[in-house]
């Protein structure tokens, strides 16, 4: 989480406060740290070494000044070197310019989401761009494949190229761009079987598929789990074909997604779209500013804000983040957060984006227990005395007690509050250390109840 | 099947995806001083292999305390890293026993999308079709398009009758009715398949604890193993994978799949030493032939890349 980088680098120069620039000790130092968090979420190791480099690099131009932690410096460098080797701001687009119909190619190992994905682009060029677009499935290998993508086509409200059992791989390519011309489509997608990248028979065959059918986009599908074999994938399939976009799948998991950096680096193609649930809609721009801070584990923290600026009432959060940023904030402070949260309304779909929050959400969603909880918690603090909600470490058993029984709840409901509560002071009392910055970073992560950041809370 | 063309074909899965690695260690240590320099290289072998980095720099800080300084072959060092992860991979590796007295001994198969649950499920019907058991397969997939079409297919090549209801239909209902029928059927084993699933999605989830639950009703004691299938492209999200699902829905073992690839699954490394679940079987392919049982020497050894020199 972006707790752990961001606190261990501030632990990394603590202290360390002085002027000029920063000491390679404590670079190299620093560097340790965001070596293992990359690691951690899966960026492959000679991508690694290359972008700690980059950073070295940055990090020792940088002028430490009195006022700013040395650590959130170093952690905005790290970003932006991560969004710039992501692809820099802003997404880009499939490109479709060729002759009608324009094929795109859809490659990648087995289970990567290739059949899943071609159905997702067939659906937005159909509602987006208003394209005719016919699937046609040229994986013969996996049982049933081709009635997988059949049956997506129908989902989608899109054509599919007739089943005709026996053919092979080049044969099916073949006569679905003879269909995509006589029929007049613009774009023909064409998915193939998942394959190894060390299956050179395979690799073979799909190289001869492209240049069969000189695809506008030949796009790599991957899934956002994978680990180190990303360098391994992202080559081989490179290598043989020329890669033009990459699909990054699943990111509707909570895998931090390193294999997206990696893709990006080994390539050099840019990644596209990503996949986020199973339905046939769950397809979205890449957004690099946005997977960076997932990777280095700190959240969405562009749409996190934009999300809670759309929801806060800003008067009175600035208020209470002035009282945090004092470290006043007490129990009363927290019934007035609790009572903003509960307008927002949409609690959920912000707990969801921060990292390791999918499961809050889901439960959030499922269960309706946000409202609940928040209502039980905004009970408790009314029961209790305005001294209590001032110095809460003053409430112990009998006090408990009372309070459970004046809100209809149970000494153990007070006690997660209280100890939600003392964890919520002990992330202010960092924040208070990042400034001001550090508070626009941290966004709502901060003021969230510890409880709801650990997976199945409820 | 014979042993030796049973390892053989072992190999060949293995040798492929660890050549990489091999080559790397055989470049960093031949006839050298296991220095700092040399441990740093062996750990970024290890990290490479997907072991992550807590287990890749437990294992090298051993060797640190126990060979630090001395001058080493390629084969030694080889034979050393092997042993040293095989020790961590001994405990689990641990076949799935059928229990032929239960008629059927329920499995129900479990994991994230796409990582080989439905193959799988093929490939141990053909297992237990050789071994003389009689298996049923149940399409509990009722979710993702021409999923049950899918296993259809492996029943037809496997000779296992498939058990299935209409789309989108319960999969716990179906799973009932399948045990009552598998029961009276005299079916040895019930083999159910699941639509893949993001463990973090809680009502994913959930659905597949009440699969559990109204399994139960007809017989306490099923599901006798719940399996959950491993991508070895998988990464660090295993852990999570593992910890979720063992959480849910109390996992017995797992399998891992794909690892006739050139990922070489180092992350089994980091789930034994946290969780410590049998590892029944390996998917070295897409052919229903293609699974093998998990051997932590031979597994170790693909690892570290000393494939077929001492057997
Ligand atoms: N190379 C290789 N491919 C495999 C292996 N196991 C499964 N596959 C392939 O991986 C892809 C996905 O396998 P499935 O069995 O459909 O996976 P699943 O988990 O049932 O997928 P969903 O039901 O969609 O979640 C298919 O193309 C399989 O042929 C293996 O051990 N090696
Ligand atoms: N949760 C989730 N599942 C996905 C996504 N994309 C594909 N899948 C699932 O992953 C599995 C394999 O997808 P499929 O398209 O058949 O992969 P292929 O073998 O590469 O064609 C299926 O169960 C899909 O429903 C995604 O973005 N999120
Ligand atoms: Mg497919
Ligand atoms: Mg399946």
């Amino acid at each position: 989480m972006f707790d752990t980088l961001s606190s261990k680098l501030n632990g990394v120069f603590e202290g360390l406060r002085k002027r000029g620039r920063l000491s390679e000790l404590d670079i190299a130092e620093a560097l340790r740290e965001v070596r293992l968090a990359l690691l951690e979420a899966d960026v492959a190791l000679p991508v690694v070494k290359d972008f700690i480099s980059k950073v070295r690099d940055a990090a020792t131009q940088v002028e430490v000044l009195d006022s700013v932690a040395p650590g959130q410096q170093v952690i905005k460098i790290v970003n932006d070197v991560m969004v710039e080797a992501l692809g820099g701001a802003g997404a880009v687009p499939l490109n479709l310019s060729a002759v009608a119909p324009v094929p795109i190619l859809m490659v990648g190992l087995q289970g990567s989401g290739k059949t899943t994905t071609s159905g997702k682009i067939a659906l937005r060029l159909l509602q987006r761009e208003k394209k005719k677009v016919l699937l046609a499935s040229l994986d013969t290998q996996r049982p049933a494949a081709q009635l997988q993508l059949q049956q997506l086509a129908e989902r989608a409200g899109v054509a599919s190229l007739p089943i005709i059992a026996g053919q092979t791989p080049i044969e099916i390519a073949r006569r679905a761009m003879e269909t995509g011309r006589r029929e007049v489509y613009d774009v023909v997608i064409l998915d193939t079987a998942g394959r190894l990248s060390i299956d050179m028979a395979l690799m073979d065959e799909v190289r001869a598929i492209r240049g069969e059918t000189n695809p506008a986009e030949t796009l790599l599908v991957v899934d956002a789990m994978t680990g180190q074999d990303a360098v391994n994938t992202a080559k081989a399939f490179n290598d043989a074909l020329g890669i033009t976009g990459i699909v990054m799948t699943r990111m509707d998991g909570d895998a931090r997604g390193g294999a997206a950096l990696s893709m990006r680096a080994i390539t050099g193609a840019p990644i596209k779209l990503t996949g986020s649930g199973e339905k046939i809609d769950a397809l979205e721009e890449f957004h690099p500013e946005r997977v960076a801070g997932r990777i280095l584990g700190m959240g969405d923290i562009v749409g996190l804000v934009e999300k809670a600026a759309e929801h806060v009432d800003e008067a009175e959060a600035e208020k209470l983040a002035a009282k945090m940023l004092a470290g006043k904030f007490d129990l009363d402070d927290y019934a007035k957060q609790l009572k903003q949260i509960t307008k927002m309304g949409s609690i959920s779909s912000i707990v969801g984006m921060l990292p390791g929050m999918g499961a809050a959400k889901e439960a959030l969603e499922n269960a309706n227990v946000d409202k609940t909880i928040l209502a039980k918690q905004g009970a408790m603090i009314s029961s209790m005395t305005m001294k209590e909600r001032r110095d809460p470490d003053i409430i112990k058993a009998s006090r408990k007690k009372r309070i459970a029984a004046g809100s209809g709840t149970t000494v153990q409901d007070v006690n997660k509050l209280l100890k939600q509560f003392d964890d919520m002071s002990t992330m202010m009392k960092k924040m208070r250390k990042l400034g001001q910055k550090g508070l626009m970073r941290h966004g709502l992560g901060a003021i969230m109840p510890k409880s709801m950041q650990q997976r199945r809370p409820y | 099947m014979a042993l030796g063309g049973f390892f053989n074909k072992l190999k060949a899965g293995l040798t492929r995806s660890t050549e990489k690695l091999t080559s790397g260690i055989t470049a960093a240590f031949v006839k050298r001083t296991l220095d700092d320099a040399a441990l740093e290289e062996l750990e970024e072998l290890l990290l490479g292999a997907d072991l992550g980095p807590a287990a890749a720099s437990d294992i090298v800080e051993n060797f640190r305390k126990s060979r630090f300084g001395r001058s080493v072959t390629d084969q030694e060092i080889k034979d050393a890293l092997a042993e040293e992860i095989a020790k961590i991979l001994e405990p689990v590796a641990k076949p799935l026993i059928i229990n032929r007295s239960l008629k059927p001994h329920v499995i129900l198969v479990v994991g994230v999308n796409g990582n080989g649950k439905t193959t799988t499920i093929g490939k141990l019907a053909l297992q237990y079709r050789e071994e003389g058991l009689r298996p049923v397969l149940v399409a509990g997939d009722t979710f993702r398009a021409a999923a049950v079409e899918q296993l259809q297919v492996w029943g037809d090549r496997t000779g296992a009758p498939v058990i299935s209801g209409p789309p989108n239909s319960d999969a716990a209902g179906l799973a009932f009715d399948a045990m009552t029928k598998a029961r009276a059927d005299g079916a040895d084993v019930l083999l159910i398949d699941t639509a893949g699933r993001l463990h973090n999605k809680s009502a994913l989830m959930e659905e597949l604890a009440k699969i559990i639950r109204v399994m139960r009703k007809q017989d306490p004691t099923a599901p006798h193993s719940v399996l959950l299938v491993l991508d070895a492209t998988t990464g660090h999200n295993a852990l999570e994978q593992v910890r979720v699902f063992k959480e849910m829905v109390d996992v017995t073992g797992l399998i891992v799949t794909k690892l006739d690839g050139s990922a070489r699954g180092g992350i089994v490394v980091a789930l034994a030493e946290d969780y410590g679940l049998p590892v029944h079987a390996v998917g070295v392919g897409e052919q229903a032939g293609d699974l093998r049982p998990f051997a932590a020497m031979d597994f170790a050894r693909g690892l570290v890349g000393n494939v077929g020199q001492s057997q």
